[in-house]
């Protein structure tokens, strides 16, 4: 089953890239159609979707890391930390990945990288200071998991991408705000970016539905119950998802193209729209449930 | 034609010959890999024996037959095959949780820096020679599934393959890693 896992990312990966190729292709076709430099606009959509594509294939777990401003750790400093993600990975048989710690109250983690060989895995301050070890072993196990599963290539492919679309529909509606009223004849160009800026700001959501059926339930499920077969202990696990229920603090690094990297919810609060939409997580509740049924 | 089919008939069987044999390898380097991985932690706890013997027994008069046990129980850790290591490895365990529970009768040493870094290196240690042994057990159970079963085992057969021994555990030593943190 896990295999299977394994191949449906690779194959969800590669369906990913070639659905943000197909989009900035032709929204370069759009922006040359309007600005009158033809197919110039389609060779530069490509090229800006292979080099964001390059980079967040490459480069996409460092960019995670640092907007969560994440700071890789030795054993010196987390002893606990650094040996228990050590022993996981052995009991997985995959190299051992790098360990950062995050500033932030809140209990979260994440792991992200392309593969086992590039991988890292990020806890909050929080999460050190509010979980015991047995707890803080449950998280790690979920993480050390996704990087197993492979669903951290997913993941953070997604993170960057999303996050490139959303920056695309921002700039869009910022030129169209701020765009000098007494510049004449060009008002069709104006009320073009405009419609095209809403069109994307439409399209952003459209994409973090798209998140949520790639970073599916299933996954996470899958990440908990591989995690505590791993401990042989899903109690831990679950009293630490109890505490994260319990947790009142928010994470203020993660944002909406981030968040379904972590191992919950980073905003928490119920009640917003965006997060509803965005909401990548099963409830704490029924994955808390489902490890007690182990 | 004949000749074609005949062909295509060899050509399969070679096929397969190649493929079982390739997957037999990668398992039998999967548990060599994986042996290699529960050895560096052995190693590991071979080098902590004696900072922990020298750090606890000034302290512990009266003990010092367990002392004795758990160095005489050092060389052992690393000569010998799978079962004399896993013999070895689960006397330390017991021993070490004997020293860490004498240790609570010792207040100067439960304060002592030294002494509690060092009990946090050996369950670390202990934690992660069961993590690589589930790892290990498992490429042994993938590769004596390999060697027992069809078309492997032909091949296995001609080319020498064996079987290899898990890495047990006695279930009390087991439980004990899961309450010593």
């Amino acid at each position: 089953m896990v295999y299977n896992q394994i191949t449906i990312n690779k194959r969800n990966s590669v369906l990913l890239f070639l659905l943000f190729f197909i989009i900035l292709t032709s929204l370069g076709y759009i922006f040359g159609y309007i600005f009158e430099f033809g197919y110039t606009g389609v060779v530069f959509g490509f090229i800006f979707a292979l080099v964001s594509a390059l980079i967040s294939y490459y480069y996409g777990d460092k960019l995670v890391l640092n907007i969560s401003r994440a700071r890789e750790v030795k054993k010196k400093e987390y002893p606990f930390l650094v040996n228990t993600i050590e022993g996981l990975s052995l009991g997985y048989g995959i190299p051992m990945p790098r360990v950062y710690v995050m500033p932030g109250n809140q209990i979260n983690a994440f792991a992200t990288g392309r593969d086992p060989k590039n991988a890292s895995i990020s806890v909050t301050e929080g999460a050190l200071d509010k979980l015991n070890k047995e707890e803080l072993e449950g998280v790690l196990s979920h993480e050390i998991s996704h990087i197993k599963n492979l669903d951290i290539r997913l993941m953070v492919l997604t993170a960057i991408m999303v996050g490139t679309i959303v920056m695309i529909s921002d700039f869009f509606l910022r030129s169209v705000f701020f765009t000098r009223q007494d510049d004449r004849g060009k008002g069709n160009i104006q009320i073009i970016l405009f419609i095209i800026g809403i069109f994307l700001a439409i399209l952003s959501p459209i994409f973090a539905q798209l998140i949520k059926l790639a970073i599916s339930r299933k996954r996470e499920y899958l990440a908990d119950s591989s995690g505590a077969l791993l401990t042989k202990n899903p109690k831990g696990l679950a009293n630490a998802l109890r505490k994260i229920m319990n947790d009142k603090d928010i994470l203020r690094t993660a944002n909406h193209a981030t968040a379904h990297l972590f191992i919950s919810n980073p905003f928490k609060s119920k009640k917003d729209l965006f997060t509803n939409l965005f909401s990548t997580h099963p409830p704490l509740n029924e994955r808390i449930k489902k490890l007690e049924d182990m | 034609m004949a000749y074609l089919s005949l062909l295509i008939f060899l050509g399969g069987i070679v096929l397969l010959f190649v493929l079982a044999y390739n997957k037999l390898v990668s398992l039998k380097n999967q548990t060599e890999n994986s042996w290699s991985q529960i050895d560096v932690q052995l190693k590991r706890r071979y080098d902590l024996i004696p900072n922990l013997v020298e750090s606890v027994k000034g302290y512990m008069k009266h003990e010092k037959g367990i002392l004795e046990t758990v160095t005489s129980l050092r060389s052992k850790l690393i000569k010998g095959d799978v079962n004399e290591k896993e013999k070895a490895n689960n006397q330390f365990s017991n021993a070490l949780k004997s020293i860490f529970a004498v240790a609570e009768n010792y207040p100067k040493l439960q304060a002592s820096k030294n002494f509690l870094n060092l009990q946090d290196e050996l369950s670390a240690t202990e934690n992660k020679i069961s993590y690589a042994r589930q790892f290990y057990n498992e490429s042994v159970y993938n590769l004596n599934t390999a060697v027992g079963s069809f078309p492997t085992n032909a091949i296995a057969k001609i080319f020498n393959f064996s079987k290899k021994e898990y890495f047990g555990v006695e279930e009390e030593a087991k439980k004990s890693v899961k309450i010593s943190f």
